[in-house]
């Protein structure tokens, strides 16, 4: 058995219990963000999504006293916010990337409106699957109480991969994304297929957002999110619109995430802020090596202005 | 009906802000629904933020001081939005300037002229800005990495380094609450305009709206911009320095963001500190969407906005609203200016149609004034 007290050992376990524990909203507003820009549509207002789902999902909670409520009641709010972004960016002229700002600001002005009563209360906490029964060390074992929504956004991404791949409904989205032209000319109705993929991804952020205040860091404050809703976004460029690669990058993100406090547990505290901005520039160098001028990525849905 | 002739021509100058004056009605049609749902006095709700932003003299100096580094902050924007790119990370750029400009007294032999230093300051923050989104231009150009979330991931990373800075190694010792750099020298700060409350920031600040309107109205350069933001292929075709235009622009607008943050240093906190993280970049975005990325119009639409933030106090104190109210008005502001957007296809043929009746009754009314 390794020593489990060494400070590189508790690093490398903290990093692991991280990327878990703090990727879960990266995964899910990945893959609502994936789902999205599949369409040919890109919704960076997922960050005003995110807050509201978390606050409307803690409000939910202890409204209700049930956790999974709160869920529900998160997953649509995004789900609201998401058809406008959809059904406005449907009007001619309207730009999809400067309707996600206004809808960043919309969003969290919102949530912070309404979350005012709900930063004091302790509303009830979703629940965490043991599976660290068998070891010794304390620290591993709380590194593996995984909570029920990990567990539903790894299932998610399996699905989303297989369903983009093998069901009509996959093709059609992807059509419309790849080739507005020909969708039209085979008949499908490109607008409401777009409405629908902002709508759905919209619920993924919410869902997102509800596990930043029901498991962790486990309340409601209006410092609660730190741009993850936007990260999602670079983070499906370096996934290349694959969902099951969303998956690995979030843990990645995750990981990166967990780089602060994980550092602060073994005792370096002097550049705590410059810790925290590891996902930041994480994610430009990424999109740095990623990107290139003279040509689309592969992989990208035709339609999309992001990459344009 | 009709229009005569000189109606026309009033109509079609007024034409350009007829998306802009729909979303401000549309926008408080809708925040007073969203008060009145929840019973709140809606009508007085917004007589209050009339009155809080322009009601008193008072009113007027808090609405001036936000509208100062919300008009640099906006040019952050407008600037980059000629060559067609969206740049959002004006928060970054204002912390980075900021925090420049205050490291400027340290370093200076004490007792140098402020005629010297205060310039030297505004210089170190425009330089500090001008790099950072400068950057963001650079990586979209060179690199093809989208602007818009590059330049709000570079703005994370400038205030997580202006956090790391100020509270470790620049920080003075005698600052406990409120971890700040070593003050500015008084001898150095920037003073107020005489006969207003308010200090010279906001001059500068309708100087750079004036010179940006000039530059990009009326130079080369700036119609060269303009080409490139209407399409990149055509600006190629004819030759034009595609990438050179387009990182001028940022660095441009880059500067402006870091000049606020030096006036908020040397004119308002006195030193850099967590203050200076008030949100003017990101409030200098709805600014310049507002302003439909016209350098003039930011003058007005920062008036408005800077009007809008200094109506939350009383808002609080009168209605007992939470802060966030004035959040959500711009929020609703932002999502209906964009929607209304949506009108401009109808007014490109109003235009034509109001274009065609002016000019028809043009000879018209030359021949009755030589009868």
């Amino acid at each position: 058995m390794p020593d489990m007290h060494s400070p590189i050992a508790i690093l490398l376990l903290s990093l692991f219990a991280g990327a878990i524990r703090v990727s879960t909203p990266y995964l899910f507003v990945s893959l609502g963000e994936c789902l999205t820009e599949k369409g040919g549509r890109v919704n960076l207002g997922l960050e005003g999504i995110l807050v509201s789902g978390a606050m409307s999902g803690y409000a939910g909670a202890f409204l209700t006293g049930s956790p999974w409520a709160g869920v529900l009641i998160a997953g649509i709010a995004g789900l609201l916010l998401g058809c406008l972004h959809g059904l406005v960016c449907s009007l001619p002229r309207v730009s999809d990337i400067a309707f996600g700002i206004a809808l960043m600001l919309l969003g969290t002005g919102l949530a912070f409106y309404l979350g005012k009563p709900f930063i004091e209360p302790q509303a009830p906490m979703l629940p965490f699957i043991d599976l660290g029964m068998w070891t010794s060390s304390p620290q591993l074992h709380n590194a593996l109480h995984i909570n029920l929504l990990f567990v539903i956004g790894v299932a998610l991404a399996f699905v989303l991969q297989w369903g983009l791949r093998n069901t009509r409904w996959g093709m059609v989205l992807r059509l419309v994304g790849d080739h507005a032209e020909t969708a039209r000319a085979m008949g499908y109705p490109l607008t409401s297929v777009r409405i629908a993929a902002t709508a759905v991804g919209g619920v993924f952020a919410g869902i997102g957002g509800a596990y930043l205040s029901l498991v962790y860091p486990g309340s409601w404050n209006e410092g609660l999110s730190s741009g993850q809703g936007l990260m999602a976004v670079a983070l499906v460029i370096f996934a290349r619109w694959q969902p099951l690669r969303c998956l690995w990058a979030a843990l990645l993100f995750g990981a990166a995430g967990a780089l602060g406090p994980a550092l602060q547990a073994i005792g370096v505290t002097s550049g705590y802020y410059l810790y925290n901005a590891a996902p930041y520039v994480l994610t430009l160098a990424i999109m740095i090596v990623n990107c290139r001028p003279d040509r689309t990525l592969a992989g990208a849905p035709g339609e999309l202005s992001l990459t344009r | 009906m009709r229009p005569n002739a000189p109606a026309a021509r009033v109509i079609l100058s007024l034409l350009p802000a007829l998306p802009t004056a729909l979303a401000v009605v549309g926008t408080l049609l809708l925040f007073s629904l969203f008060l009145l749902v929840q019973g709140q006095p809606a009508l007085d709700a917004i007589g209050l933020i009339f009155e809080g932003a322009f009601g008193s003299s008072f009113a007027w100096q808090s609405t001036l001081l936000r509208a100062a580094p919300l008009m640099l902050t906006a040019l952050c924007v407008a600037l980059p939005a000629q060559v067609g790119l969206i740049v959002i990370g004006g928060e970054g750029a204002l912390a980075l300037g900021g925090m420049c400009a205050a490291i400027v007294p340290q370093i200076l032999p004490h007792g140098t002229p402020w005629l010297v230093a205060t310039p030297l300051m505004a210089v170190a923050g425009m330089l500090a800005g001008g790099v950072w989104i400068g950057a963001v231009g650079a990586l979209r150009q060179w690199r093809g990495v989208n602007e818009t979330i590059s330049s709000l991931l570079m703005s994370y990373i400038a205030i997580a380094l202006f956090k790391h800075l100020v509270e470790g190694p620049l920080r003075d010792p005698a600052s406990l609450n409120k971890p700040s750099t070593y003050p500015v020298p008084d001898a150095m700060m920037v003073g107020s305009i005489p006969g207003l409350d308010t200090h010279w920031g906001l001059f500068w600040g309708v100087m750079a709206c004036l010179a940006a309107w000039v530059f990009v109205k009326f130079s080369t350069k700036g119609f060269a911009m303009r080409v490139v933001g209407g399409s990149h292929r055509a600006a190629r075709l004819v030759g034009l320095p595609v990438n050179l235009l387009a990182l001028t622009a940022c660095i441009l607008g880059g500067a402006a963001a870091g000049l606020a943050g030096m006036f908020e240093v040397a004119a308002v906190q006195g030193s850099a500190n967590a203050s200076l993280l008030a949100g003017y970049g990101y409030a200098g975005i709805l600014v310049a969407f507002a302003a439909r990325q016209n350098p003039l119009a930011i003058i007005a639409c920062a008036l408005m906005i800077g009007g809008i933030e200094a109506s939350g106090s009383l808002l609080q104190r009168r209605l007992d609203l939470p802060d966030a109210t004035t959040l959500v008005l711009q929020g609703l502001l932002f999502a209906n200016l964009l929607a209304w957007e949506a009108l401009g296809g109808r007014i490109a043929a109003w235009r034509v149609k109001l274009q065609a009746v002016a000019q028809t009754d043009l000879p018209v009314q030359l021949e009755q004034t030589h009868a």
